[in-house]
């Protein structure tokens, strides 16, 4: 890869000195070493360093810089700056409140995150050594275990869009399948009371935008079916 | 009223099921008619009549329609749920959409005995 100038178009909203949010156009020159979008936001941010965006690992671990790249959610740091149609548009994740730039306030996310109890839930004395699982077992927990919180699958969902103080979304739904997949946990019949309820499961209406989206190639939709399947399965 | 976030019908679980079993019924059922359609052929519209004149027909045809409905209770209540917020208007709506599901079942009925 050579030298190459990319024009970005990027979401600006500074809620202290702009009225609204606009589209500002930059652009960067990039080494060829530049491979990642992430590479060229670094490169931005030296340019202006009032760009504000999140960013942890870099690797795509940390989950901190999911963004809305030409209108899909994907992570900064393992997007191939090169497949991009360029002018690149960059916008925050759509559906939550934007504190600035490409930041935004995950607080309803980690909200609904927390009311699945994201922790194993097992009152018996805890063993001299761990609790064991047999390798079957520990097989379903496989899909489930990965995600890293960026929220691009719950932020892609239209029905967390529409209801995201009471749908738990795609995120949510998957971290709470884990635990209700785990064989070490014992609040099963609880965790599914907990969700079975018109608006917190049963508004996902198999959209599918998060199998889509999931940087980590995870598959919530499957996990909520399972969730269905196990409340069937109790009920008849 | 404090404007608190409240979840936890616990309910839902039988509605998906019910969406789904009335949507196996309407497809074997779409299928099925088709297929007696094909068959007999009816010309005119007495031999129309006389295919739902068979008690069997009838049956399946009404609950088809049965299905149909409950089908569509479900599904439109969910777009009321999805994107109607005030809990005023969105009860009117259920109630009025519930209301006119309950009148096709028994139009859908009177259609099909007085054959």
């Amino acid at each position: 890869m050579s030298k190459r100038t990319v024009q970005f178009s990027i979401y600006r909203y500074d809620p202290d000195k702009d009225d609204a949010p606009y589209m500002q156009d930059m652009s960067v020159e990039l080494e060829p070493t530049d491979i990642k979008l992430l590479d060229a936001l670094t490169k931005l941010k030296v340019k202006d360093d009032s760009l504000a965006y999140r960013r942890s690992c870099r690797e795509g671990v940390c989950g901190s810089d999911a963004m809305n790249i030409n209108g899909r959610n994907g992570l900064a740091c393992l997007q191939n700056i090169d497949e991009l149609k360029q002018p690149i548009k960059l916008r925050p994740l759509p559906g939550l409140p934007v504190i600035r730039d490409l930041i935004v306030d995950m607080t309803q996310f980690f909200k609904q995150y927390h009311s699945i109890k994201p922790y194993l839930i097992n009152n018996d004395p805890p063993p001299e050594r761990e609790r064991l699982q047999s390798p079957e077992d520990r097989e379903e927990l496989n899909g489930l275990y990965e995600c890293i919180l960026c929220a691009c699958c719950s932020t892609s969902c239209p029905t967390f869009w529409w209801n995201p103080d009471k749908f738990v979304g795609p995120a949510g739904l998957l971290a709470a399948y884990r635990f209700i997949a785990d064989t070490r946990d014992q609040a099963t019949n609880e965790r599914l009371d907990n969700l079975e309820d018109p608006y917190r499961l049963f508004r996902c209406h198999t959209i599918m935008n998060c199998v889509d989206v999931c940087p980590k190639g995870l598959n919530p939709t499957q996990a909520i079916g399972k969730i269905k399947d196990m409340m069937v399965r109790r009920f008849v | 009223m404090i404007n608190r976030i409240v979840v936890g019908a616990h309910y839902g679980l039988k509605d998906w099921l019910v969406q789904r079993v009335t949507a196996v019924i309407m497809a074997v059922y779409s299928v099925l008619i088709v297929a007696v359609l094909c068959a007999v052929k009816p010309s005119s519209f007495e031999a129309w009549q006389g295919v739902f004149a068979n008690g069997l027909i009838k049956f399946l045809t009404f609950l088809f329609f049965v299905s149909l409905f409950y089908h569509a209770w479900i599904g439109v209540r969910d777009i009321w749920m999805d994107y109607v917020k005030p809990v005023g208007l969105r009860l009117t709506l259920h109630v009025l959409t519930a209301t006119v599901l309950v009148g096709y079942t028994a139009w859908a009925a009177a259609i099909l005995w007085r054959l």
